[in-house]
């Protein structure tokens, strides 16, 4: 699925009376895969956030395609547009792997369950559907929320470092999907302390030089 | 919209079934105040049938407000009311549902389970069925004032004592219309007015508590 443009205007985020960043300005083309950087509290999460929508900008406007992501139709259009995975993963304890999927996906559309064991699968979650997430490792929880990117169809992904926990096979596995995504003409916005000076065509953004 | 009140119904069975602790919590406890009665003023069934209404009521009341306060709180640390509040789908609509699926496993059991207890505090048989009318039209309207109070402190470490504070002022009118109808019938007075008003209560309660409770849940969400 083909994104449209996301456009950042003169962005600012200010938590508890201090301003993290102002006057962040980027654009972003279908295709762009950008990696979000800088010193823990330099506000990647609350940018991050903001591109979600859960927390409100204290300046500037982010457009997708001619809209505005905050107000209107431009919000809708977003909310179906737009994939969030943040820190917390939305993993179930009690639930298992396949109900945590088949609820997480339905809040956006629902998917047959065929789907989501193959998606397991790709995540190398095989023979751990039925399992409680409670008996599954951080690592394994973390792809349980990963296979989420498997099965939905949203072109703008927000990933907030979703590498943690994860090996390196895994890692490996998950950056080329990223990569395939971007190349099917998705966006992707993701931070991460893993170095990814491997992947070509990615954008970075250092908060730490922002402000 | 159909299929996604559905879902989320099955979720919240599921979880309430592989964690039946927490639906036994309040009614425990429930039981427990109102078994204490009788051993700690006697069993003077003159004395126990005046207390019998308001002291059924006061721990139907506390029951609830000790289950609510975890009501969104496993969804809030685990990022799941995140989830909930990127979705599409109305918030307002999706907390609806959760909390009458809270109703009907803790309120809903109170309810049948009070005409038990009422025989136990010596309540004549005829007196019952307004006391399982006041409560069935009462409790919902404690879940959903309680759900308002627990989406406000979802995002406080200890949430409890504020959300005591919160929503114990605005228990105080069902309590003492629900305390009224029960007293009613036990004078052989009508009750229809009291049911009226606390009728009233509840379809107010289940149109504007919604759209208060997500309102809550977006600003926890955004801390």
């Amino acid at each position: 699925m083909k994104s449209q443009p996301v456009d950042i205007r003169q962005l600012a985020c200010e938590r508890d009376q201090r301003e993290l960043f102002e006057d962040l300005s980027l654009h972003l083309e279908p295709g762009d895969v950008l990696q979000v950087a800088g010193p823990n509290g330099s506000g990647k999460t609350s940018l991050l956030r903001i591109l979600a929508g859960l927390l409100p900008a204290a300046a500037g406007d982010v457009r997708y395609g001619e809209d505005s992501i905050f107000v209107g139709a431009g919000r809708d259009l977003w909310r179906q547009n737009r994939l969030y995975i943040g820190h917390a993963p939305a993993v179930k304890g009690a639930l298992s792997a396949e109900e945590n999927l088949s609820w997480l996906c339905a809040l956006s559309k629902p998917v047959s369950r065929e789907l989501i064991w193959q998606a397991l699968q790709r995540v190398g979650l095989h023979g751990f559907e039925d399992v409680p997430c409670d008996h599954l490792s951080a690592g394994q929880q973390r792809r349980v929320a990963l296979a989420r990117l498997y099965l939905e169809v949203h072109p703008v992904w927000i990933l907030d470092e979703p590498f943690t926990a994860i090996d390196r096979g895994g890692v490996s596995t998950l950056e080329a999907h990223v990569m395939a995504h971007a190349a099917s003409g998705g966006i992707v916005v993701l931070t991460t302390h893993h170095s990814l000076d491997h992947l070509s065509g990615l954008r970075c953004l250092d908060l730490g030089q922002v402000t | 919209m159909l299929q996604i009140i559905w879902l989320l119904f099955c979720r919240e069975w599921r979880l309430a079934w592989r964690r039946p602790g927490q639906l036994l919590n309040p009614l425990v406890f429930f039981a427990i105040v109102i078994s204490l009665f009788p051993l700690a003023v006697g069993p003077e069934p003159s004395m126990l049938r005046t207390m019998a209404p308001g002291v059924i009521w006061v721990a139907a009341l506390l029951a609830t407000l000790l289950s609510l306060d975890g009501l969104f709180r496993s969804d809030y640390e685990d990022g799941s009311l995140e989830q909930w509040v990127l979705s599409p789908h109305p918030l307002s609509l999706m907390v609806l549902v959760k909390v009458l699926h809270h109703w009907m496993v803790c309120g809903l059991a109170l309810v049948v389970l009070s005409p038990l207890f009422g025989l136990m505090l010596s309540l004549p048989v005829k007196v019952l069925p307004a006391l399982v009318l006041s409560l069935l039209l009462g409790t919902p309207v404690l879940s959903l004032l309680g759900a308002v109070g627990a989406a406000l402190t979802v995002g406080l470490k200890s949430g409890g004592v504020l959300l005591a504070l919160l929503i114990l002022p605005l228990y105080i009118p069902v309590l003492i219309l629900g305390t009224g109808a029960v007293e009613a019938a036990l004078q052989g007075l009508p009750v229809a007015g009291y049911a009226l008003w606390l009728g009233c209560l509840a379809v107010l309660a289940l149109s504007l508590s919604p759209v208060a409770i997500a309102a809550g849940l977006r600003i926890g969400v955004s801390e």
